[in-house]
């Protein structure tokens, strides 16, 4: 392995970790506050369909992106009402919206587009094209670092760097703001919340919606960024894996950058080598592709440190009378 | 009492019905959909011409989730569609057990060999189509690598790869030969994305010619390489118009004669039952050539084509096919 396909890896690691980042992010502000969320998946599908399809029709990939976040926002209401308002179960909820959004996608594309569940392919504005970043070429020349900053880092499109600006981003909010502390608290105790005088319901909303917004990212940046178009089911389980990453992150946001890095990581390693080979042993393929999985359920057992999710998570919030 | 009476009458009317139909040919379209631009989409353009030529009818659904093979199965047949044509390795083992139950039905099966009385399976020489368009990225590469994207890990992806490699390594056999397949499940069909990062990660390590066997998820390998400047070989249907100047030729698979010839023989009631093989000659599989990828293919490649058709259709060349004993002489996986 030279240091070449070492900047290679990275580079096709941070393109396959961001839409999980963006997810997981998602996954942290509902999940601290106390709403479980598995629809990540479906909202980032909805999100894929409307972005692509909007950018389609108009040749915007802008458009697009606000109608992808739009939707994605409106399925987070769904579980906000269903969860927050009417009480209900947080886990079937989000299972209904994944497989609303898993047969509503293709429904109403095959009814615009009738081209088979997708939307046609994107190209020129209606798609997000790579950037780069200042100096990268001027840098470039520096040994190490220069190639990781230029071949690596650069030359993605602005989606990535809005993912991982999300990381300290979310990171303030949560742990420096009063908004935080009180979202975070929602989560751990909503009636000592209640109990000085805040909102549990207003601030649970607040949270499942900026859920719905960067699981509205994720989904457009896999249609419009990754992809050039819409199929169906085109999340293939991202969803899953960065709910994976929450709990291997333990709901703290710059683990989370480190799983989904991780998580990213093997991935693009098991696209490069078939098996991996260490002169002893080798390792297949399929092992690599299992290892954020077999990780989690690691964590999860207790075996490297404990995972212990914000306590009133799942449990909708019932004023005392 | 009278009330179940009345139902079981009102069934048996139905049955009865149902029976008396004229037999329409019934096509069961494959996960995927029929509009994948690729294997699915074949065939629906096979039935679509079959019906403008003839004037014709036939019945036509789509599986939406692999549970509901058998239900299908068994609810076209019962309907009364004669023959009922099934698409995809993947109904092999559900017809097995399927076909037996309604022995005046006629079963078509491509893709896979089913060895009952009443099923005609239809198969292809996808190692021989494959050899050819292998040939022809050999000789447009310039790296000196060449490379497959596969959608799920099955034998008839892997045959698809090794032709395609025998076909490389037959023009220059020093070339280098990359295999990647999407993934285990059959969620390696409809995923564009993986698709593409596998291309990207190829054309890092040198390819210059991607040939995709993936269902949906190869759009995403066809719109890599047109997007890292690299020449893609397309699957099933001719999808040379996807990407014009990138796009070196498509394997084509002539499930869309596959169906239009059954649905022809029931017509006129003479289709046979047992093992129909459609390879280089009798144009089952070719190399698609047309205007969008007429500027990419030299005379030369042509010539070496045309050449090594013919020594394939004589026995002159061998290619060898993987799912005869599992294993490729040309490449590991």
């Amino acid at each position: 392995m030279s240091f070449v396909d070492i900047v290679q890896i990275l580079d096709s690691t941070i393109r396959l970790a961001t839409p999980l980042l963006l997810a997981c992010l998602a996954g942290l502000f509902s999940e601290r506050a106390g709403v479980f969320d598995i629809g990540l998946e479906g909202k980032m599908l909805v999100a894929a369909f409307f972005s692509a399809a909007v950018a389609a029709v108009t040749g915007q990939v802008w458009v697009g992106l606000l109608a992808g976040v739009g939707a994605a926002m409106v399925f987070a209401l769904i579980h906000g009402l269903a969860s927050i308002t009417f009480r209900g179960d947080q886990l079937i909820s989000g299972v209904a919206i994944n497989f609303l959004a898993a047969g509503m996608t293709v429904l109403i594309a095959q009814d615009w587009f009738a081209q088979g569940s997708r939307t046609p392919a994107l190209s020129g504005d209606a798609r997000f094209s790579s950037i780069d970043l200042p100096f990268a070429e001027a840098l470039s020349g520096v040994p190490y670092l220069g190639p990781i900053y230029a071949e690596a880092l650069s030359g993605h499109t602005i989606l990535v760097y809005i993912a991982l600006l999300a990381v300290p981003a979310t990171w303030y909010i949560l742990f420096r703001t009063r908004f935080g502390l009180r979202l975070r608290a929602v989560g751990e105790n909503p009636g000592a919340v209640d109990t000085a005088g805040v909102s549990v319901t207003r601030l649970r909303y607040a949270a499942v919606m900026i859920c719905g917004l960067l699981t509205g990212l994720a989904g457009a940046y896999l249609a419009t960024g990754l992809a050039a178009g819409f199929t169906k089911d085109m999340t293939a389980g991202r969803g899953f894996i960065a709910l994976a990453a929450l709990i291997f992150a333990k709901w703290r946001p710059w683990h989370a950058l480190g799983a989904c890095l991780l998580f990213g990581f093997l991935q693009a390693v098991s696209n490069r080598y078939s098996t991996l080979d260490f002169g002893i042993v080798q390792i297949p393929n399929a092992f690599v592709l299992a290892l954020p999985y077999i990780l989690t359920v690691v964590i999860l057992a207790g075996f490297v440190g404990k995972a212990i999710p914000p306590r009133a998570g799942g449990q909708p919030y019932v004023k005392e009378r | 009492m009278t009330f179940t009476k009345t139902l079981l009458g009102a069934a048996a009317a139905g049955a009865l019905l149902a029976g008396a139909a004229s037999a329409e040919p019934g096509l069961i379209i494959d996960l995927g959909g029929k509009f994948d631009k690729s294997f699915n989409e074949s065939a629906f353009t096979g039935a679509q011409r079959w019906v403008e030529e003839t004037g014709g009818d036939y019945m036509e659904t789509e599986l939406a989730s692999e549970a509901q093979r058998e239900q299908t199965m068994r609810r076209m047949a019962e309907r009364g569609a004669n023959p009922v044509m099934v698409l995809g390795f993947a109904n092999a083992s559900t017809l097995e057990t399927v076909a037996p139950d309604y022995p005046d039905t006629t079963f078509v099966i491509v893709d896979a060999v089913v060895d009952q009385p009443n099923v005609q399976s239809v198969v292809f020489a996808e190692h021989e189509g494959s050899y050819l368009a292998g040939m022809m990225a050999a000789m447009a590469s310039e790296t000196d690598t060449v490379s497959f994207v596969g959608g799920m890990d099955v034998p008839l992806i892997r045959k698809f790869a090794c032709g395609y490699a025998q076909g490389a390594k037959a023009v220059n056999p020093d070339i280098e030969v990359i295999s990647n397949m999407t993934g285990t499940t059959p969620s390696a069909w409809n995923d564009p994305v993986k698709g593409g990062e596998l291309t990207r990660s190829q054309v890092s390590q040198g390819s210059d010619v991607v040939y995709a066997a993936a269902g949906g998820t190869g759009t995403g390998v066809l719109q890599a390489a047109a997007d890292e400047g690299i020449m893609a070989i397309g699957v099933d249907s001719n999808q040379n118009y996807m990407h014009p100047g990138t796009m070196l030729t498509s394997m084509v698979k002539r499930v869309d004669n596959a169906v239009y010839d059954a649905f022809e023989a029931a017509q006129n009631g003479n289709l046979e039952t047992g093992l129909q093989e459609k390879n280089l000659s009798n144009d089952g599989v070719v190399v698609a050539m047309d205007e969008f990828n007429a500027d990419l293919v030299t005379e030369e490649m042509t010539a070496a084509v045309e050449q090594a058709k013919a020594d394939i259709v004589s026995g002159e060349i061998q290619v060898h096919d993987y799912s005869s004993d599992d294993s490729c002489p040309a490449l590991d996986f």
